[in-house]
């Protein structure tokens, strides 16, 4: 079928010729025979011969560039001492290859590597600039978002509405199944694990409380805001880094568009609104789903398990629970939209910047909760 | 096998290609001499980049054969597929470089598949690929997104020659490049076709290309190939699109 794949492996004979030697070079010098050649001519170059030597190629019945610099290779390497191998029996066809690959100059050094406790101690240094960096970069993006906002108040008209609603419906809408979800599982786990170490004390009742101040106050909304960011987060930071390497974002702002009002602003306010919601949803699911758990393995019947919910939690737990909604969305926000700014031109730095946002935006959360617990313990709420 | 045609390297018979039911390409016939270089033209939106797509099997067809080195590629099976694959090189219209590797890496990753080479060797090699499509080394380190969209192409090609294919297919080498490097585009494409016997299937609409480096041109219209011939043959149609578009106001300056 390929003739040219079956016949003729390439060789390379050595001949005595008058005081020199003649390299007969023969077969197929191509790609397909790449690791052979290689091994021809390393063996090759070691010829030491003063006398000069002929490299006679009027036998290759194929060549390609692996050939042809495999020759022009095997050249250089035995010019020694003014005494430059002559390269015969080239056809006119193989003869401008040959011109092709004499003009390459290889050796191009590597970049060096530092040794390596110079690049761990730079690998640290790089990484506590890089904390510095987010933190600027964070209260950057801050400002440039809140100073959008007051454009957009003073000139209401400005506000992109229609993008703002297709990302509420995006990050809100789209999300609510998964949330239910995932809320109501929680919910039942805890039930369970309570009125299963509170039964010890025979004080299966009080499941109702942790569950009620637990899922209201903490839990709810932590944990929403966690899928917000592995959800939308992430999406954020996709979107606006693919935007940038395709020039979309530069060819807003030479169209006179701030992208921080077009694009990041109505995402940012479509999550803040999402979140309460999604906050509000998830921990109503989480308490459905913890009461039919205490109902059907701890006996709670639904009237007690609600009248016991009366007495347990305050409107204060709520509010403490959903006050918090609308700051971590500001900060899932800005984080992934940060990270979707820092993206550079690759796929592989669009990838890092995703995960980035997302384990970064988790942490702000949890350290948001934690500034909120002691705030709100400081107040005594 | 089929019946293995003397010159055709790359033969498509009654092929359909469409969405849902919107046809593109309608029982369409190409043949592609073995050492030639074809240029494929015909308006915007007609269906080259499908047929190219089609025949390198990133698009699935309706019907038709597709046979490329005499192997029916509806009948290879993956090893067959793997073999021929080897053989063709490809360069997208936009480059389509990785864009987390290096130039060198990008040039090194067909031949480091494929072959067993030492690291020395393939430094060479990409440094030699991209001498051979007018690049200095110094590139090698650089990544995609440091690059002009001129030495895109070229790094570009140079990974589509890497594993030094028999064929090489075209999308629009020359869009973007200012006629200079486009010239010495033409150029690299024709002395690798003397020197390595390329075949080369090359979309284009650059006159210049088509006058200077092409063989033969292939029209597509109308879902099918209009005309195929050679720059004379187009010249002397009397078919209105090939009228407007080898008569046209761009295109008497360079045929002239």
């Amino acid at each position: 079928m390929r003739e040219q794949l079956v016949n003729g492996n390439p060789t390379l004979e050595q001949m005595p010729l008058g005081a020199g030697i003649s390299l007969r070079a023969a077969g197929e010098w191509t790609v397909h025979h790449a690791p052979d050649l290689e091994r021809i001519v390393d063996r090759a170059e070691q010829l030491d011969n003063h006398a000069g030597i002929i490299i006679d190629v009027s036998h290759v019945s194929r060549l390609d560039t692996f050939g042809a610099w495999l020759i022009e290779r095997m050249r250089r390497n035995l010019t020694k001492g003014g005494a430059e191998p002559h390269i015969a029996g080239l056809s006119a066809n193989y003869a401008s290859l040959v011109d092709e690959v004499k003009q390459v100059r290889p050796g191009v050094a590597e970049p060096k590597q530092p040794m390596t406790i110079v690049r761990a101690v730079e690998a640290v240094g790089r990484s506590v600039v890089e904390i510095g960096d987010t933190l600027v970069g964070l209260v950057n993006m801050a400002g440039s978002i809140l100073y959008a906002m007051w454009r957009v108040l003073l000139n209401p008209r400005s506000f992109r509405l229609t993008s703002m609603i297709h990302h509420l419906e995006q990050v809100c809408w789209r999300a609510v199944p998964i949330v239910l979800l995932i809320t109501f599982l929680i919910g039942c786990i805890i039930a369970q694990q309570g009125i299963f170490h509170f039964r010890k004390f025979g004080a299966d009742v009080f499941v109702v409380d942790m569950l009620g101040v637990l899922v209201l106050r903490e839990l709810g909304v932590l944990l929403v805001a966690i899928m917000v960011a592995g959800r939308s987060g992430s999406a954020y930071t996709a979107e606006l880094g693919s935007m940038r390497m395709r020039e979309e974002v530069d060819a807003l702002r030479t169209m006179g568009f701030d992208p921080t009002e077009v694009l990041i602003l109505p995402r940012i306010i479509a999550l803040i609104l999402a979140m309460p919601i999604l906050a509000f949803l998830g921990a109503m699911a989480a308490l459905y789903g913890g009461g039919l758990v205490a109902w059907g393995y701890g006996g709670v019947q639904p009237d007690a398990f609600l009248s016991r919910l009366r007495e347990a939690i305050s409107i204060n737990h709520f509010t403490v629970g959903m006050v918090k909604a609308p700051f971590m969305a500001l900060v899932i926000g800005v984080v992934a939209c940060v990270e979707g700014a820092a993206v550079k031109g690759s796929a592989e730095s669009l990838g890092q910047h995703t995960t980035a946002s997302v384990v970064k935006s988790i942490f702000f959360v949890i350290v948001m909760d934690g500034l909120f617990a002691i705030f709100f313990a400081a107040i005594n709420i | 096998m089929a019946a293995y045609s003397d010159d055709a390297i790359i033969r498509v018979r009654d092929l359909t290609v469409g969405f849902e039911d919107h046809l593109i390409l309608d029982h369409l016939d190409l043949d592609v001499r073995r050492g030639e270089i074809l240029g494929f033209v015909g308006a915007s939106g007609a269906g080259k980049s499908v047929l190219t797509r089609t025949i390198i099997g990133l698009m699935p067809k309706r019907s038709g054969t597709i046979e490329v080195f005499g192997v029916n590629m509806n009948e290879a099976d993956e090893d067959m597929r793997r073999a021929v694959e080897r053989r063709w090189g490809v360069l997208f219209q936009h480059g389509a470089l990785f864009s987390s590797l290096t130039v060198r890496q990008n040039i090194q990753f067909p031949v480091r598949e494929f072959i067993h080479v030492s690291e020395r060797l393939l430094d060479e090699i990409a440094v030699a690929k991209l001498a051979m499509v007018g690049l200095k080394p110094e590139v090698a380190d650089l990544f995609p997104s440091e690059l002009s969209g001129g030495m895109i192409k070229r790094v570009a090609l140079a990974r589509a020659l890497a594993l030094d294919p028999e064929i090489v297919f075209l999308d629009e080498p020359t869009s973007g490049l200012d006629p200079i490097s486009a010239g010495e585009f033409d150029e690299l494409v024709m002395t690798l076709q003397r020197t390595l016997g390329l075949t080369v299937f090359m979309v284009t609409h650059d006159l210049d290309s088509l006058k200077t480096a092409c063989n033969r041109i292939a029209v597509l219209g109308d879902r099918k190939v209009l005309l195929v011939g050679t720059m004379n043959d187009m010249l002397a149609s009397q078919h209105p699109w090939l009228q407007a578009y080898f008569h046209g106001k761009r295109a008497r300056t360079v045929i002239a």
